[in-house]
């Protein structure tokens, strides 16, 4: 058996310099399987806009890229975080340590991708996150085998929240989701807020998948703000929208500022209670020919458009499994080098390139929700108001603290 | 008042529109931990399923506005029957089974139960929930002055106010109540005398599931009608019951509206620990007065 191998590979020495790079390649693919682990929220208020359906974009990207990289078995494996750190802490190290786990895809939640992040950088694996928010990811905690793939809260605030200022919504109150994400977004949209000359007046910090707002939207109300901007998101932007028209917060002259909305929270809430509210997204199934192509796709096994998340989570594993084969070796310093060095070129992104530190850079857009008799019918739900550039999407108007940015 | 925490005393308009803002949510609690409360005092039985049954009230009237056109007003009605029938096939196929057993039988049935049952409508209608309109008749809000007080949410407190009563009056002062009482204490000498006892329990838990549904039906317009909106509220509810005393009619009802009041200061003074504050008081119950503030020592 040896023997043949070794007289295979002297023939290809030989013969085909390409074979004996497939051949090099082999041997640098552990485990002989590279193994690709999606980790999200499957049955809590993220599980919408991650959650299953993320699994299945990964099961799409690894069958459209043929089952197989170089000649070995590419496997899907999942798991549930519940939202709390310690518990994906603790699935991240056995996947990585035990499991052969090659790459931890999706991790919403920015709080448990925080805690991912550190075993990546340690252990040396990749980390590509599509569901989380938090821009520290690539900020203060960036590492080097991680990529942030398709949106972050420094993008959210260069997107919504200078979009509402430019409107005339200088002076804000915030209503913040109290762990890492919520904070997060609080902070880089207040710091887009003041750089644009607007003035913050307040904020509240409230537990993450509250029921009821009605309190924190009292105070909001009291605090005179004409913008009430909500750093949290899933159930808890649903509830808060809901409950705002509720209170007559829209009709008293205040207006909301949803910080992170997915196309599964307008869903929800529906066009009526939705209508109006701008939003930032990284996509939309009904873009272009290849969104609606790859969406349809999407809806065809789940019944429902995907979030950008979801999209997302096919981009990046796509673009992980070509780093794979132009290296040759599931080595995550090389990989993500390499996938550094390659322009991000798919149905959601274009010309995409990832930053030194980690940062996917592509264009993001301003949407705005349609009225319900603008609207088709399910899904049918946002108008294109403007295109905000990579390069000043993802502009960090505080610098970056990042050590792997020289400088 | 408070200067020595050097936390800021909020204006007097804004305290009182947290006060109203915590009934309401008092409210839910209330008639919530009533279901749990007859449920227990009567069938011994920790209903853990209670949650997963509030959440099929909402889905109930979801169904009936979306599928048959029915509004809220019947779905009032509709919705507890439905659900509560739906109790009471739980309580005939598996409930009767274990009855007499330990209270963790109970509690792992029904808490398995409360999972598949929530399992199941994730597992259909994803986990951000259905939109439900509120009705026509309650749109709208009345400007207190200090605060804007939507139609609906004053609905809420006068309608559960209402239900909380008529049960508690229903149990601790009707001759049917007092039959109640008398099985739970000795159900062999009730049955002794020609009632039909485990007729009673069945009927019981169908109510208190009843009850369950209503509250549900009456959330519905208020949060989304999600598959996740019971597991949200059970625990809360379950910290209700045990600092009312486990059983107790009364205690429900006064802790439900009293913790929503807690609940809702601190949703102003330090809202970081708004989801804590009511563990926090039910630790103190349990350890001065481990029966609950209205419970009998057993």
């Amino acid at each position: 058996m040896k023997l043949a191998a070794l007289a295979g590979f002297a023939a290809a020495l030989t013969i085909a310099p390409a074979l004996m790079i497939a051949g090099a390649a082999h041997a640098q693919i552990s485990g002989d399987v590279v193994k690709i682990g999606v980790m999200n929220d499957m049955s809590g208020l993220y599980a919408d806009i991650t959650g299953p359906g993320s699994a299945e974009a990964a099961r799409m990207a690894i069958a459209d890229f043929g089952g197989t990289v170089n000649g070995k078995k590419i496997e899907l494996v999942t798991a549930d975080h519940q939202n709390k750190p310690d518990v994906g802490g603790a699935i991240a190290r056995q996947w990585y340590d035990n499991d052969g786990v090659d790459a931890i895809v999706d991790v919403p939640t920015s709080s448990v991708a925080l805690a991912v992040q550190d075993l990546a950088r340690t252990k040396q694996k990749a980390f590509l996150i599509s569901g989380a928010a938090s821009s520290d990811l690539t900020g203060k905690a960036c590492g080097p085998t991680s990529v942030h793939w398709t949106y972050d809260t420094v993008a959210l605030a260069n997107g919504t929240g200078s979009a509402v200022v430019k409107a005339g919504g200088d002076s804000w109150f915030f209503i913040t989701a109290d762990y890492a994400f919520g904070h997060a977004l609080e902070r880089d949209t207040a710091t887009v807020v003041k750089a644009s000359g607007g003035k913050v007046l307040g904020q509240v910090r409230v537990p993450l998948n509250t029921p009821d707002f009605s309190s924190y939207l009292l105070q909001a109300q009291a605090s005179k703000a004409k913008i009430i901007g909500l750093a949290n998101a899933g159930g808890d932007t649903i509830n808060s929208i809901k409950q705002a028209a509720e209170f007559g917060i829209v009709a008293g002259g205040q207006k909301l500022a949803g910080l992170l909305v997915f196309i599964t929270d307008v869903h929800s809430l529906g066009l009526k209670t939705a209508n109006g509210l701008q939003l930032t997204e990284a996509f939309y199934w009904d873009q272009n020919d290849a969104s609606r192509a790859w969406s349809k796709r999407f809806f065809e096994k789940m019944n429902r458009q995907p979030s950008m998340v979801q999209a997302g989570v096919y981009g990046a594993i796509t673009h992980y499994l070509n780093a794979i084969k132009a290296t040759g070796s599931d080595d995550a310093v090389a990989v993500v080098k390499k996938m550094k060095e390659t322009p991000v070129n798919d149905f959601m992104t274009q010309n995409g390139k990832i930053r030194e530190d980690g940062r996917l850079v592509r264009d993001m857009y301003l949407f705005e929700v349609k009225k319900p008799e603008e609207s088709k019918g399910p899904f049918d739900y946002y108008k294109q108001v403007g295109t905000i550039p990579g390069e000043e999407a993802f502009k960090r108007p505080a610098g970056n603290e990042c050590p792997l940015v020289k400088g | 008042m408070l200067d020595w925490l050097h936390i800021p005393m909020p204006p007097a308009p804004l305290l009182f529109a947290q006060l109203l803002v915590g009934l309401i949510n008092g409210a839910f609690y209330a008639m919530l931990s009533l279901g749990l409360a007859v449920i227990f005092g009567l069938l011994n039985i920790i209903n853990f399923t209670h949650g997963a049954q509030y959440m099929l009230g909402a889905f109930c009237a979801w169904f009936l506005l979306n599928g048959l056109g029915i509004g809220y007003w019947p779905a009032l009605i509709i919705a507890p029957v439905v659900v509560g029938f739906s109790g009471i096939v739980i309580e005939r196929v598996f409930l009767r089974q274990i009855a007499g057993l330990d209270h963790l039988y109970g509690l792992l049935l029904t808490f398995g139960l409360a999972l598949i049952i929530e399992g199941g409508f994730r597992q259909a209608y994803g986990s951000s929930g259905q939109p439900y309109t509120i009705p026509a008749e309650l749109q709208g809000a009345q400007n207190l002055g200090f605060m804007f007080l939507p139609n609906y949410r004053a609905w809420v407190i006068v309608a559960s106010l209402g239900v909380c009563l008529a049960t508690w009056f229903v149990i601790e002062r009707t001759r049917l109540g007092a039959y109640l009482r008398a099985a739970t204490e000795n159900p062999v000498l009730v049955q002794a005398f020609g009632i039909d006892v485990p007729r009673m329990v069945t009927l019981t838990y169908g109510a208190g599931v009843g009850l369950a549904a209503l509250a549900g039906v009456m959330a519905a317009p208020i949060y989304q009608v999600s598959p996740l909106m019971g597991t949200n509220i059970i625990i809360v509810v379950f910290a209700v019951v045990v600092i009312g005393g486990m059983g107790s009619i009364l205690g429900a009802i006064v802790s439900g509206f009293g913790l929503g009041l807690i609940e809702g200061l601190t949703k102003v003074f330090y809202p970081e620990a708004s989801n804590t504050v009511i563990f926090v008081i039910m630790a103190i119950v349990l350890l001065v007065k481990p029966a609950g503030l209205f419970g009998r020592a057993a």
